[in-house]
């Protein structure tokens, strides 16, 4: 699904991408409202209709926090991409299927149209019709993703 | 075949068979620890799978410290609901004002050599200070090692780290570990354990191994392993490493982390004479009894400088009733400053102590990230609990060598 770029920076921290004042709530529309809000005041109505969260290296560093990809994914967001992902919100965001495209993002300007599907080795920048290898995740993950997260694979599966 | 590293070890024993670097293993987990921060989402997943009973409420143990007493009803409420699950659930459960986990769960023997804890907090790497293979997870994973008793692992690779040498007098465990991450960057660890050897581990406090492990998570580290002496297990004197970094102890100064990453590394030196107006000393960093100590050794029959708020928050209750026998509270409150319930108190902004916008705030905590205090408009520089101490003395950031030659003797 072709969606649009919204491109950030290096080290994008859990603290950025949503405070921990604004992580005390179990609704997810709480948590959208303030997603990304200190780096981009305007997020909430990019991310609306749907968009790809492209950075440098090291996002999600910082706190274990799931709300971060929580936040984002009820923002709207469909993936998110970065030359390299923080150990916990990688597995954070594939715990909840939220879809990471780990590959070199320097091609990527804000505004550009990719296209992907999850668990595929690339995705296409359709503005630059240019073809990005994505890094393969280990395949434990690509089942959970392909179930929909960590709590409908183990519903099913009752183990891992 | 090579021997293995510590990290390696312990996911071998939990997933009962050889664990090598870069492999996917499924363990059994020995301790799983949830907070009132990312406890509820955990509960909640819990349930979504599920799940009914936990898979051993003995293995299981919240600790309500992120904001805690609640500052508001959001907060009381999710408090409420954790602990309502660890008592329908039979599970450890340590309310507020024992304070933060980190503290609590070693004070009470819960971080033991060998084991597998799994924490819904970024800092359970702190455990590494006891020889446990701890590491944060999300709520998520947290509810998924309740629900089946085990998770997955992607084994990690193992750096060494050499501290060789002794430390200079007015430098401190924090110093070292500022200085470690400032060369090594924020995420030079990224994926990996590293494991810290030397002689001067042998010869510093618990306190000063679990500031240095505690601070790991900040180069992106899975775990961190203090190799003392005593430490209850070792790695295999054939374990293979990526790599074997060597730091000079001596060459460690009286350090800060500049605003806006842990990795912006300077020694106090060259940002001494910078204005502040709050200085923090707490968090499962620098909030335990010989840090408070240090503190009141600065500050005894003194006043901390006009304008400036001192915050404290003693790491758990163990450690503020310690403080209060050794008079180091009427010490402190006496030289202006103010004490907080023991818990995470200002360290992550969710709770009293947040700065004003333009403040510049000097903390023994371990983040100084935008917005970490709660407010994104002000400035954290982490410090040592001496170079905090000196600054609220004097009012602007200072090199805690620089006050009297009895304090330096004391440090
Ligand atoms: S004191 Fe700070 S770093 Fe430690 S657990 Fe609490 S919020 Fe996290």
């Amino acid at each position: 699904m072709p969606f649009k770029a919204l491109k950030y920076g290096d080290d994008i921290s859990t603290d950025l991408i949503i405070a921990g004042k604004y992580t005390k709530s179990l609704n997810v529309q709480d948590l959208a409202e303030h997603a990304m809000e200190d780096l981009d005041p305007d997020f909430k109505a990019k991310a609306k209709d749907g968009a790809v969260v492209v950075c440098g290296k090291y996002f999600g560093c910082g706190s274990s926090r799931e709300q971060a990809p929580v936040a984002l994914m009820a923002a709207g967001v469909k993936a998110v991409a970065a030359k390299s992902f923080a150990r916990i919100f990688y597995r954070n965001a594939i715990n909840i299927g939220l879809p990471l495209l780990e590959c070199d993002t320097d091609g990527i300007d804000d505004g550009d149209i990719l296209d992907f599907k999850a668990g595929d080795d690339f995705v296409l920048n359709v503005t630059k019709h240019a073809r990005i290898p994505v890094r393969p995740m280990p395949e434990i993950m690509v089942r959970i993703l392909d179930a929909g997260g960590v709590v409908p694979f183990l519903k099913k599966h009752g183990r891992f | 075949m090579p021997g293995s590293t510590l990290a390696e070890k312990i996911l071998s024993t939990h997933a009962a068979k050889r664990a090598r670097a870069g492999d996917i293993v499924v363990c059994t987990i020995d301790l799983v620890m949830g907070h009132d921060a990312n406890g509820p989402m955990a509960i909640k997943a819990f349930e979504n799978m599920g799940g009914k009973a936990v898979y051993d409420p003995d293995k299981v143990v919240f600790v309500l410290d992120h904001m805690a007493p609640a500052p508001y009803e959001r907060a009381a409420n999710l408090q409420a609901l954790v602990t309502r699950f660890s008592e329908d659930q039979g599970t450890h459960c340590f309310g507020i004002g024992q304070g933060v986990c980190h503290q609590v769960l070693p004070e009470h023997g819960f971080a033991k050599p060998g084991t597998l804890i799994l924490g819904s907090d970024s800092h359970t790497c702190t455990y590494g200070a006891f020889g446990a293979f701890a590491t944060g997870a999300g709520a998520t994973d947290i509810a998924a090692a309740l629900f089946t008793g085990q998770n997955w692992f992607k084994v990690p690779e193992t750096v060494r780290i050499e501290l060789d040498g002794d430390l200079a007098p007015g430098s401190s465990a924090k110093d070292v570990i500022l200085h470690v991450i400032g060369a090594i960057g924020a995420d030079g660890g990224n994926y990996m354990s590293f494991e810290f050897y030397g002689p001067w581990l042998n010869r510093i406090s618990q306190a000063d191994h679990m500031t240095i492990a505690n601070m790991v998570v900040e180069m992106g580290c899975k775990c961190g392993f203090i190799c003392h002496a005593n430490l209850g297990i070792a790695a295999d004197p054939d374990a293979q490493y990526r790599d074997i970094i060597r730091f000079d102890l001596a060459k460690v100064e009286p350090g800060v982390a500049k605003p806006h990453t842990v990795d912006n590394y300077a020694p106090v030196s060259e940002v001494a004479g910078l204005p502040v107006q709050q200085g923090v000393i707490g968090s499962c960093t620098n909030g335990r009894i010989e840090d408070l100590r240090i503190a009141a050794s600065i500050l005894k029959g003194k006043q901390i400088a006009k304008g400036v708020r001192f915050l404290i928050t003693p790491a758990s209750r163990r450690v503020f009733l310690q403080a209060v026998e050794e008079g180091l509270v009427t010490t402190l409150i006496e030289a202006g400053a103010v004490f907080f319930t023991p818990g995470c108190g200002v360290c992550v902004g969710t709770h009293g102590g947040v700065p004003a916008d333009g403040d510049t705030v000097i903390a023994t905590t371990n983040r100084n990230f935008k917005g970490r205090m709660g407010n994104n408009k002000a400035s954290i520089y982490l410090a040592s609990p001496a170079t905090v101490a000196a600054s609220m003395l004097t009012g602007v950031i200072t090199d805690p060598r620089t006050i009297t030659q009895e304090v330096g003797d004391a440090l």
